[in-house]
């Protein structure tokens, strides 16, 4: 399990893609959006933790697709498959490595680009908790829609179609938490929910990837 | 007996392909599977390998004395040959990969990343991952594309060294390897007969 | 009747079979219940005091909505016993309800786009109802595009079931999430859609009889749909057969 985490986080590192491409994206977002709106701080201080929390999750969704895809197409998978690792294993640490290669060095640059969004003071500390709390459900659930669509020609499109109606929950209380920050509001209700969700799908959900998994690949 | 195949039909893509099919496989054994492409001798494999359901009959096989070896190697081009064998040690509990090295004579290349190897060597690595897995029964799908001569000579080693061990082999295959002691099974006369009308009707296939 | 024989039902002959004396009873009936509760709410019922006529809407708008949640529920159930003992008819039930579902709820969100306008003054706000639906639109497309994506049909089963159980799952979280949502931007819902409540019987009678007509306008749907894909799935087999040499 170690050894495959190591590995893809090596493969991550090497073929550089995995790992610059997410976090340019999400900044390329968050420059685009105040020649969108208009460059009046106070509207990009009310809207910045929307606005951040929307770009990481559409950065992390950039990168699902590679979850398998490289592995299914050389041979790795099958081989994993056929290998004492057991399948939840196998999704699990996918998730895990996903999120240490795409969700972690997010979480690590939103306050950055909150500075450019006139994010108030109160909501970084928030805003990074709540990343840091979400962003982990975003992996999981994007492994699951990785897992549904990696045999699939143009599957790209359709895993985004798939995944993102099941990040609604996460995106809802990720970002009401970080507005709730940010405008100086109680955060316990969301933080407590979001910390559900992402505890519910790291629990449950490496179950249903492994299934899909499994059949994908007879 | 390490594999025992009993009435085995399996599908692919919900189509059967082969029925009726029974072998079996014991230490020290070799078996060779001929038969025309398109047949299902990779879908057989697959089967008793566990990456797919047969469509009735029974695998009876410890599932964690098998390892399987496909048209692909599962190289990743980025890591280094060493590093490639290394993860697959490890993902199967092993530590030491210097005899695979040597059975493939892959030490020249252990440095090199695996993209920049030719098909062969790559090959050759593939077969040596074998090696570091320490499992007992190969199951093998055309393992000597893109071998040279050296080479294939090189894997029949490998393999016969095997089967000394007490390991077993199930190659699909359609050169010949020079290994004398081998059973050949020819699936063509399994190819799977055609559902009757009537039958179809109920199941669809 | 005992459960085994229920199950028997789950084969695709006897279900063609069956169907074939059963669905002109169910279509026809869904025509004249749907007429009668229609012509009945349409025209013979009394302008709402506060809403004129344009109440008359909730006899298209909610028994949409009621279906378009119990026809995920059906896909719900049908995706179980896919997954539980492999029924193809199941699965292709599963997949034939699908569309008549999305439709459904696009008919309920229209009819409420077009109710709100006169009521609200706006076609769309974030109401967590309004929103929820808007969600369940999307997991529907997405499972429809799944079954579209995939060719060998088993797969296709076992992935769209998997997919129809995870989704329930988030759908319903996100009911609630949505729901959390909008009451965290303003406090206490200023537009209510809870109608149910005081609808007085002279509404309330032919509103179920439309419903009725809902029910079995989608039962006489999903099983028009379902023998189609049967036959469709019977085609595809029988050309394999033909491409094997028989």
């Amino acid at each position: 399990m170690i050894a495959l985490l190591t590995r893809d986080i090596r493969l991550a590192m090497r073929a550089g893609g995995g790992f610059g491409l997410g976090l340019s994206f999400f900044l390329i977002v968050v420059v685009l959006v105040p020649f969108g709106v208009g460059p009046q701080s106070a509207l990009l201080s009310k809207i910045a933790p929307g606005i951040l929390w929307l770009g990481a999750l559409l950065a992390c969704l950039l990168s699902l697709d590679r979850i398998f895809a490289l592995d299914w197409e050389d041979g790795s998978l099958d081989l994993l498959a056929t290998s004492p690792l057991p399948m939840e294993g196998i999704v699990s640490v996918k998730a895990l490595a996903h999120w240490l290669t795409t969700g972690l060095p997010l979480v690590l640059v939103a306050p950055v680009l909150g500075v450019l969004l006139n994010l108030p003071e109160a909501g970084f500390l928030w805003l990074t908790l709540s990343l840091a709390l979400g962003t982990p459900a975003l992996s999981v659930i994007g492994t699951f829609g990785a897992a549904l669509t990696v045999g699939l020609k143009r599957g790209g499109l359709l895993l985004s179609l798939l995944v993102l109606p099941l990040y609604v929950p996460t995106l809802i209380f990720g970002a009401e938490m970080a507005r709730r920050g940010a405008e100086g509001f109680d955060i316990t209700t969301p933080l407590l929910l979001l910390a559900g969700i992402t505890c519910g799908t790291i629990a449950l959900l490496p179950f249903a990837s492994a299934a899909v998994l499994r059949v994908n690949l007879r | 007996m390490m594999l025992t195949v009993t009435d085995l039909s399996i599908a692919r893509g919900g189509i059967p392909v082969l029925e009726g099919l029974s072998f079996t496989l014991g230490a020290g054994q070799a078996m060779v599977l001929r038969g025309p492409n398109g047949i299902g001798k990779t879908t057989l494999l697959r089967t008793v390998a566990g990456l797919q359901p047969p469509l009735s009959g029974q695998v009876d096989v410890t599932p964690e004395s098998l390892v399987y070896a496909g048209h692909s190697d599962g190289i990743k081009p980025t890591l280094t040959v060493t590093e490639n064998l290394n993860f697959w040690a490890q993902a199967f509990g092993n530590h030491d990969i210097s005899a695979a090295i040597a059975a493939f004579s892959l030490g020249p290349l252990a440095a090199r990343p695996a993209g920049a190897l030719s098909a062969g060597q790559k090959r050759r690595l593939g077969l040596a991952r074998l090696l570091v897995t320490g499992r007992a029964i190969w199951v093998l799908d055309e393992p000597t594309v893109s071998l040279d001569v050296d080479a294939v000579a090189m894997f029949a080693a490998a393999v016969r060294a095997h089967l000394a061990q007490g390991g077993a082999a199930l190659i699909a295959t359609h050169i010949d390897l020079g290994l004398s002691e081998a059973q050949v099974l020819d699936v063509g006369p399994y190819r799977a007969k055609p559902l009757d009308i009537e039958d179809f009707d109920g199941a669809f296939l | 009747m005992s459960l085994n024989s229920l199950w028997e039902y789950a084969n695709p002959k006897k279900f063609i079979q069956t169907t074939d004396r059963v669905l002109p009873w169910v279509a026809w009936s869904a025509a004249l219940t749907l007429l009668v509760g229609l012509v009945w709410g349409f025209f013979f019922t009394p302008d709402d005091y506060r809403q004129g006529s344009t109440v008359k809407i909730i006899y298209l708008h909610v028994p949409a909505a009621l279906m378009a949640i119990n026809a995920w529920l059906m896909m719900l159930v049908t995706s179980l016993v896919w997954i539980v003992r492999r029924h193809h008819v199941s699965a292709l039930a599963a997949r034939a309800a699908a569309p008549v579902g999305m439709i459904m709820t696009v008919i309920a969100l229209l009819t409420g786009a077009i109710w709100g306008q006169p009521m609200w003054g706006t076609w769309w706000a974030w109401d967590p109802r309004l929103t929820s639906f808007l969600i369940l639109f999307l997991f529907y497309l997405g499972y429809i595009a799944l079954w579209e994506a995939i060719e060998n049909d088993d797969t296709a089963a076992d992935l769209t079931s998997i997919l129809c159980l995870v989704g329930s799952v988030f759908a319903l979280l996100s009911r609630y999430a949505v729901n959390f949502w909008n009451q965290g931007l303003h406090q206490g819902a200023s537009l209510s859609l809870d109608k149910e409540e005081n609808v007085a019987d002279v509404f309330w009678y032919p509103l179920l009889v439309a419903m009725a007509g809902f029910v079995l306008l989608f039962i006489a749907l999903v099983l028009m749909r379902t023998r189609t894909e049967i036959r469709a799935r019977r085609m595809r087999a029988l050309l394999a057969r033909e491409r094997m040499g028989a």
